[in-house]
C-alpha cells in the first residue's frame, strides 16, 4: 500500500451557504507524487485547492461535509495559518505578486511559516532553480514579466519548505516555451526534493506528461481517474482534452454517441 | 528673512511630527483599510500617560517616555484584540463607526481622570539643546522634535525595509490573499499596525504637549489633523505621509506667523482642497503597477 500524504473523503463546499462547487469529491495523493486535476472552467479544480489549504474561509467558503486527512491529521474547516505550518502552500492562480514589493522581498515573505530562521540557503535554492530572478531581485515585482512572475511565486513558495505544492494553472497566459521550462523545473523540485505536488491544469497535454495519476473533474464531482498512461489513452480524454478526433475519423454530429459523451464533457 | 528662516525650521520640525504621526495612521489604513477616527484621541492619551508618569509618578524623563510609548504599543494590541476583532468579516463602514466611538470613549475617559484644564509638563528639557544657528534661534524642544522625528524615521526605515515582520506587514498591505496562501499571519498584522499606530501617535502627543501644552480638546483636534496630512500626501503612501506632514506644518507656521495665528488651523485644509483639485489622488497616492 503506497504511502498516502493526502486524503480527501466526499468533500461538499458550499459558499455563502447557498451555492454548492463540491459535490463529494474524493481523492488521494500518494506521497511523493505529482498528481494532476484536470477539468474545465467551473469544474471546482481551484475550489478543491482552496478547501485544502485553509483559503476558502476569506471567500465566505466551508467544507460542510466530508474531511481532510493531511498526514494523519483532519485538516478541513482549518485556518490557513495553521495549515501552511503544516507544510501545505499553495500558489495561486493567476500569478499573484506582491507587486510594490522587489522579488527578493516577494520571496521572503515565503519564510513566514518559519519566521526568525535563517533564509539565506534558500533563497540560493530557488536562484539556482530559477537563474532568471537572479538579475532581477532587486526590482519591483510589478515590473516584471508573466514568465519571471510565475518562476517567483512558485519561488516564494518553494522558500516555505513545503510538503505538499499546489499549484493553480502554471502555464495560465504563458508562451509554449515558457511553460515547457516551467514544467521541467517542476519535475525538477519534485525530484529533488521530493515534494508532493497537486497540480491543476487546463494544459491536459503538458500536466499529464509529468504527472504520475491524474484526476478529471465534472461539475464539482470526479468524473475519471488513472494513471497518467491510462488517461492520455482514454478516447475521451484523447478527444476533448488532447483534442485528438476519436480513432483518427473526422467529427461529425451524426455519431450521436460522440454527441452525448461531448455534452458530458463541456 | 530671519523671522522667515525661523518660522521654516519650526514649521519642519512640528511638520515632521505630524508626519510621522500620519504615519501610524497610514498604516492601519494600508493593511486593513480602516480609517482611524480615534488617533486624535490617542495621541491625548499619550500626552497624559506621560504626564501623570512625570508629575505624579516622579518618573525620570526618559524612561517616563519610554515606558509610556511601551504603553501605548500594548494599548494598540489590546484595542485590535477586543475591539476590532471581533468585527473582522464585517462591513468596513461598521469598523470605521467604532472607532469613532473608541474616540469618543478615550475623550470621556480622559476627561473622566485629568478633567478638561490646561496642564503643562514640568521644564525638563536640558538648555544645551538650545540652538543658536546665526540669527535664527531653535528652541529646545524644536531641537528635540527634530532628533526624535529623524531617529523614529530611519527606525522605520529599517523596520519596514530590512526585518521579516517588516516585510510581511508589506505584503499583507499589498495583496492580502496572496500573503494568507504563504502563511503570513494576518490578524497578527492587524495587531501590529495598531500597535505601532497608537505608539508614534503616543509619541507625537507627548511632544505636542511640550510645545503647546496637555489639553484634552487641543491635542485631539490636532490629532484630526492627520486627515489633511494623509489625504494630500495619499492616504497609502507612508513617505506620502512625511512630506505631507511636513507641508501642513510649514503652511500653520507660516499663517501664524505672516497673517493670524487664528487663521492657522484653517489655511492648511484650503490648501488641501486646492492640491486635491489638481491631484485628486493626493501628492504621492499609489500609482497603480500596470504591466503593459
Amino acid at each position: 500500500m503506497a504511502d498516502i500524504l493526502l486524503q480527501l473523503n466526499n468533500i461538499s463546499v458550499v459558499y455563502s451557504d447557498v451555492i454548492q462547487v463540491l459535490k463529494g469529491v474524493s481523492l488521494s495523493v500518494t506521497r511523493g507524487h505529482i498528481v494532476s486535476l484536470l477539468g474545465s472552467n467551473g469544474a471546482g479544480k481551484t475550489t478543491t485547492l482552496k478547501a485544502i489549504s485553509g483559503l476558502l474561509k476569506p471567500e465566505n467558503g466551508e467544507v460542510t461535509d466530508g474531511n481532510i486527512i493531511y498526514a494523519g491529521v483532519n485538516i478541513q474547516n482549518q485556518a490557513p495559518e495553521f495549515i501552511t505550518r503544516k507544510g501545505i502552500i499553495q500558489v495561486l492562480e493567476g500569478r499573484q505578486p506582491f507587486k510594490y514589493l522587489t522579488i527578493e522581498e516577494n520571496l521572503r515573505v515565503g519564510t513566514a511559516t518559519r519566521p526568525g530562521k535563517p533564509y539565506k540557503e534558500d533563497l540560493e535554492m530557488v536562484y539556482r532553480y530559477f537563474p532568471a530572478l537572479v538579475k532581477r531581485r532587486k526590482a519591483l515585482a510589478g515590473y516584471c514579466s508573466g514568465g519571471e512572475l510565475q518562476m517567483l511565486v512558485i519561488g516564494r513558495a518553494l522558500m516555505a519548505h513545503p510538503q505538499l505544492l499546489m499549484l493553480d494553472e502554471p502555464s495560465l497566459g504563458l508562451a509554449p516555451l515558457v511553460v515547457q521550462e516551467i514544467f521541467h523545473i517542476i519535475k525538477k523540485i519534485n525530484e529533488e526534493h521530493g515534494t508532493t505536488i497537486v497540480l491543476v491544469e487546463q494544459n491536459a497535454n503538458m500536466a499529464l506528461q509529468v504527472a504520475h495519476y491524474g484526476y478529471v473533474m465534472e461539475n464539482g464531482k470526479i468524473v475519471m481517474e488513472g494513471t497518467s498512461g491510462e488517461l492520455s489513452d482514454n478516447p475521451d480524454v484523447k478527444e476533448f482534452y488532447l483534442g485528438m478526433a476519436a480513432s483518427g475519423m473526422a467529427k461529425s454530429y451524426k455519431d450521436v454517441k460522440s454527441y452525448r459523451r461531448r455534452k458530458r464533457w463541456l | 528673512m530671519d523671522f522667515f528662516l525661523q518660522l521654516l525650521v519650526n514649521g519642519v520640525c512640528v511638520g515632521l511630527l505630524y508626519g510621522i504621526s500620519a504615519m501610524g495612521f497610514v498604516m492601519i489604513f494600508k493593511a486593513s483599510s480602516v480609517l482611524n477616527f480615534a488617533h486624535g484621541e490617542l495621541l491625548a492619551l499619550g500626552a497624559f500617560i506621560f504626564l501623570s508618569l512625570v508629575t505624579w509618578g516622579k518618573i525620570p524623563v526618559v524612561a517616563a517616555f519610554l515606558l509610556t510609548l511601551a504603553g501605548c504599543f500594548l494599548l494598540g494590541f489590546v484595542i485590535e484584540r477586543f475591539f476590532l476583532r471581533p468585527l473582522i468579516g464585517e462591513k468596513l463602514i461598521f469598523v470605521i463607526m467604532l472607532t469613532v466611538g473608541l474616540a469618543a470613549m478615550f475623550k470621556g475617559l480622559i476627561l473622566l481622570i485629568w478633567g478638561g484644564n490646561l496642564h503643562t509638563y514640568p521644564e525638563f528639557l536640558p538648555p544645551s539643546l538650545e540652538m543658536q544657528l546665526g540669527s535664527i534661534y531653535i528652541a529646545p524642544v524644536y531641537s528635540a522634535t527634530l532628533v526624535i522625528s529623524i531617529v523614529f524615521l530611519i527606525l522605520f526605515g529599517l523596520f519596514f525595509k530590512k526585518s521579516s515582520q517588516g516585510i510581511f506587514m508589506r505584503s499583507v498591505a499589498d495583496n492580502q490573499k496572496a500573503a494568507l496562501s504563504l502563511g503570513v499571519h494576518v490578524r497578527r498584522v492587524f495587531a501590529l499596525s495598531w500597535a505601532i499606530a497608537a505608539m508614534v501617535a503616543c509619541m507625537s502627543g507627548i511632544v505636542l504637549g511640550i510645545i503647546n501644552g496637555v489639553n484634552v480638546h487641543d491635542l485631539s483636534a490636532i490629532g484630526l489633523k492627520v486627515f489633511p496630512v494623509v489625504i494630500l500626501g495619499g492616504l497609502d503612501s507612508i513617505g506620502g505621509a512625511i512630506i505631507g506632514g511636513i507641508i501642513i506644518g510649514l503652511l500653520e507656521t507660516f499663517t501664524g506667523g505672516y497673517l493670524s495665528p487664528s487663521l492657522r488651523d484653517v489655511v492648511p485644509y484650503i490648501v488641501l482642497v486646492v492640491i486635491l483639485m489638481v491631484k485628486p489622488y493626493g501628492l504621492f497616492g499609489l500609482v497603480e503597477i500596470e504591466r503593459v
